[in-house]
């Protein structure tokens, strides 16, 4: 993985005395709260119903054993004992006090980590499939791409007061796993008829108030023409993007307004401008760094092994529980004997994406001893360990189970996205949590939720998606109607390269209707499906919503 | 209407902290609701915000939130959103106002006026 | 009303603005008040009439200016650029990055962000990505 140069290390530190100086003046009145308000939110740092809230970047989703444990440190140290891990790959420090922002964020610089541009209306953090490295399925690495976008829109002069935030996600796989098209750039990395490396470049993407699928703006951009291309379309954006109406600004809404087909035209130009402008586009990458990148991401060195590990084979013919969990939660990886595991963060009893202290180390453990030292995290709010051998499956369950992070779940309906919602967000309508708690209670049978199959439920406490409902199975919107919870259902979303967004399914319903009208859309599934190789999605696609709609509001 | 107006008080986030505060009589600030000014009308809650306005050094975004009074004339909240920030997480009762320590952070100087 | 340099504060010194629309019946040396949706190509062809081009700011969260300075710039403009209005100084190496010369603020900001904190905001680090590329203010 990537490794600061002298560059990052000295910008990283002078970025937290900066943050230092700035909140001393906020303190000392030198700036108001407006002028303070955007500086605070590009560190990372939130203030919502009960504290202060610091959002760490994890780069695309990937970090070693030492940060790992840097983070359960925070955690135990300036917060109460758990982090929560997000749908764009971060994680969240609910409790942080605004006077410990400054050590935090120099207790993250020691391992290279930061909370720089995870808010503010500016660039965010550059996310990626995080199966990246590992997958069998993969055409490139993403990440290499992802840290190159990284470096080049951290602190960009010009980008960081841009109309409304901005979200970049890359694929190097056919199998979206990054969500590209929910995102206001995706790039899907192809190569051309001669075999010429380069990008597909996706724009107009978002959720929220108005979920839209993002349009392609260029087929094949070759991969050296990457950043000129992005700052031609971060220009256009920057300039002529809404800045009047907050839930009108994104790039997806001036895509829309403006037409695609005219986007592109002004893009294009833009980009010509550069690539004409003398010594080349400013932005232009060094080859140089951008080979010490890649070789930053070369694979480790796997051992050659066999395709099939006989220690496996053995302890699962002896181990039902392992057997179900090898089966639901680990990938098939590209080299043979080795697999990628999903450790699902979704216990019955804690909020979905939240890992206390305690499992932090035993993940950052694992990490280090049976995974190359490289941990993942999913928009899925799950914990990936990318590269392990198939032998030591049986005794990394094991550590699991003690760590009470063995759950079987990895895709199924248990295995729930919910953002932090009204119990904690500022922007919330209503609580997402207890409704994601209520529905992994009324579905935990393992032997049940196997027997549903796939099945994605999204859970977002207000309209901005965070909870990215509108591309899950089945979508939970959490409102408000004469002062009571009040919760939308969507049904027929999809999160991957065939994405979708779900269909209002009827009128809001109570937290309480919540839990026995999942139960009557399941049933309804299981009744109607073809056989058990027909996920939901499929089922939903064959005979449409009605059938589930009228199973939603039965009773 | 004056008989229209539901009476309101200020709440705000503490700078330092973060957690909520509300304004007391005297204008400055306390984290208990129960000593919270009350406006009764338009005029008061313009005149508590006034008084908020300058307090940038103590506390962060104030705001007049609907109350209803209880028998005793104590304010409670009346949507779900402020009842929710006089407890904390509705999964975590352990943590929040509604713990049993909800005052691991250093309290608050004593409400004095501005 | 203080214009802001590296050097530190300074009084305004330029000449009456001129907007866009009579830039053409003007002589030498115009001072041009933009607006935030001009075509920069438009005012191209009377770049050296042109001595000091200022660009407002409404507001801190509104960075379109960082834009069409860049615009301007790469279009060949070399006279003075001037950001004017809702800059703070954390935004300074920022403006000066993109091709702005000076800043220009009111004299209540000036009060709250005195000159010391001006020049300290010079320093400001510039981002990884150009310090390693040794690109310097344009």
């Amino acid at each position: 993985m990537y490794r600061y140069d002298e560059f990052d290390h000295d910008y990283v530190r002078a970025r937290v005395s900066e943050f230092r100086d700035q909140t001393q003046r906020r303190i000392d009145g030198a700036l108001t709260e407006d002028e303070y308000k955007p500086l605070r939110l590009q560190n990372g740092l939130y203030l919502q119903l009960h504290a202060y809230m610091l959002r760490v970047a994890v780069p695309y989703g990937t970090l070693n054993s030492r940060q790992m444990r840097t983070l359960a440190m925070i955690a135990e140290r300036w917060d109460e004992g758990y982090g929560h891990f997000t749908t764009r790959q971060n994680i969240q420090y609910n409790w942080t006090k605004l006077t410990d922002v400054g050590d935090i964020l120099d207790a993250l610089a020691d391992v290279e980590m930061h909370a720089i541009q995870t808010s503010g209306n500016c660039i965010r953090n550059v996310t990626a499939d995080h199966f990246a490295g590992a997958a069998a399925d993969e055409i490139e690495d993403p990440r290499p791409t992802a840290e190159l976008i990284r470096q080049w829109s951290t602190a960009h002069p010009e980008f960081g007061f841009l109309p409304r935030k901005f979200k970049v996600a890359v694929t190097g796989s056919p199998n979206d796993r990054a969500v590209t098209k929910a995102h206001d750039i995706g790039l899907r990395m192809l190569r051309d008829d001669a075999g010429e490396p380069g990008y597909e470049v996706i724009v107009g993407g978002g959720l929220g108030r108005t979920p839209m699928i993002g349009k392609v703006m260029r087929d094949f951009l070759p991969k050296d023409d990457l950043l000129p291309y992005l700052e031609a379309i971060l220009r256009v954006y920057n300039l002529h993007g809404r800045r009047d109406n907050k839930y009108k600004a994104r790039i997806k809404i001036l895509v829309h307004e403006t037409g695609i087909e005219e986007m592109r035209a002004q893009v294009e130009a833009e980009f010509e401008r550069q690539m004409r402008e003398e010594g080349g586009p400013l932005v232009a990458p060094d080859p140089e760094q951008v080979a010490r990148i890649t070789a930053y991401f070369a694979p480790p060195k796997f051992e050659a092994l066999p395709d099939r590990s006989e220690t496996l084979e053995t302890a699962t013919a002896n181990d039902a529980a392992l057997k179900a969990w090898v089966e639901n939660n680990t990938a098939e990886h590209r080299a043979p004997g080795h697999a990628i595991v999903t450790v699902a963060i979704k216990g019955t009893s804690e909020a979905p994406g939240d890992a206390t202290t305690a499992q932090m180390r035993a993940l950052a453990d694992l990490g280090e001893r049976y995974s190359h030292d490289e941990l993942r995290i999913s928009h899925e709010q799950n914990v990936i360990l990318p590269h392990v051998r198939k032998d030591d499956l049986p005794a990394i369950f094991s550590a699991l189970r003690k760590a009470k992070l063995a759950s079987a779940n990895a895709g199924l309906i248990t295995d729930i996205i919910a953002c932090p919602g009204l119990d904690y967000c500022a922007l919330a309508t209503a609580r997402s949590i207890p409704v994601a708690q209520d529905l992994s209670r009324r579905f935990a049978a393992p032997e049940r939720a196997r027997a549903i199959g796939n099945f994605t439920i999204k859970i977002s406490g207000c309209i901005n998606a965070c909870g990215h409902h509108h591309v899950g199975h089945v979508g939970i919107l959490g409102l408000e109607k004469s002062g009571i919870e009040n919760y939308q259902i969507t049904l027929g979303g999809d999160h991957t390269e065939t994405m979708a967004v779900g269909e209002r399914a009827g009128p809001g319903i109570s937290a309480e209707e919540v839990g026995p009208a999942i139960e009557r859309l399941v049933d309804a599934y299981l009744d109607a499906r073809t056989d058990e190789s027909e996920r939901f999605i499929d089922t939903y696609r064959r005979l449409g919503a009605d059938p589930f709609k009228q199973a939603l509001y039965a009773a | 209407m004056a008989r229209d107006f539901k009476p309101k008080i200020v709440s705000a986030n503490d700078l330092h902290i973060g957690d909520v505060v509300y304004m007391n009589s005297g204008g400055g600030w306390t984290r208990k609701l129960s000593e919270a000014a009350i406006a009764h009308s338009a005029e008061e809650g313009d005149t508590l915000m006034a008084r908020a306005a300058p307090q940038q050094a103590k506390v962060v975004g104030p705001y007049l939130a609907d109350v209803a009074l209880d028998d005793d004339g104590r304010p409670f909240p009346t949507h779900f959103r402020e009842k929710f920030r006089t407890r904390g997480p509705s999964t975590r009762p352990d943590l929040g106002k509604q713990s049993a320590n909800p005052e691991r952070r250093e309290p608050l100087a004593s409400s004095g006026g501005i | 009303m203080p214009i802001i340099t590296d050097t530190g504060f300074a009084p305004d010194d330029s000449p009456a603005l001129v907007a866009l629309d009579t830039l053409a019946d003007e002589g030498e040396g115009v001072s041009l008040d933009l607006t935030l949706d001009a075509d920069p190509e438009a005012v191209a062809p009377y770049f050296n009439r042109v001595d000091l081009i200022v660009i407002p700011f409404p507001g801190f969260g509104d960075g379109r200016g960082f834009s069409l300075a860049r615009r301007l710039r790469a279009l060949g403009y070399r006279g003075r650029l001037r950001a004017a209005g809702h800059v703070i100084t954390d935004q300074y190496a920022f403006a000066r990055f993109c091709g702005f010369d000076e800043v220009s603020i009111s004299d209540e900001q000036a009060e709250r962000q005195p000159e010391p904190l001006w020049l300290a905001a010079k320093e400001k680090a510039v981002p990884p990505f150009l310090k390693r590329k040794a690109v310097g203010w344009t």
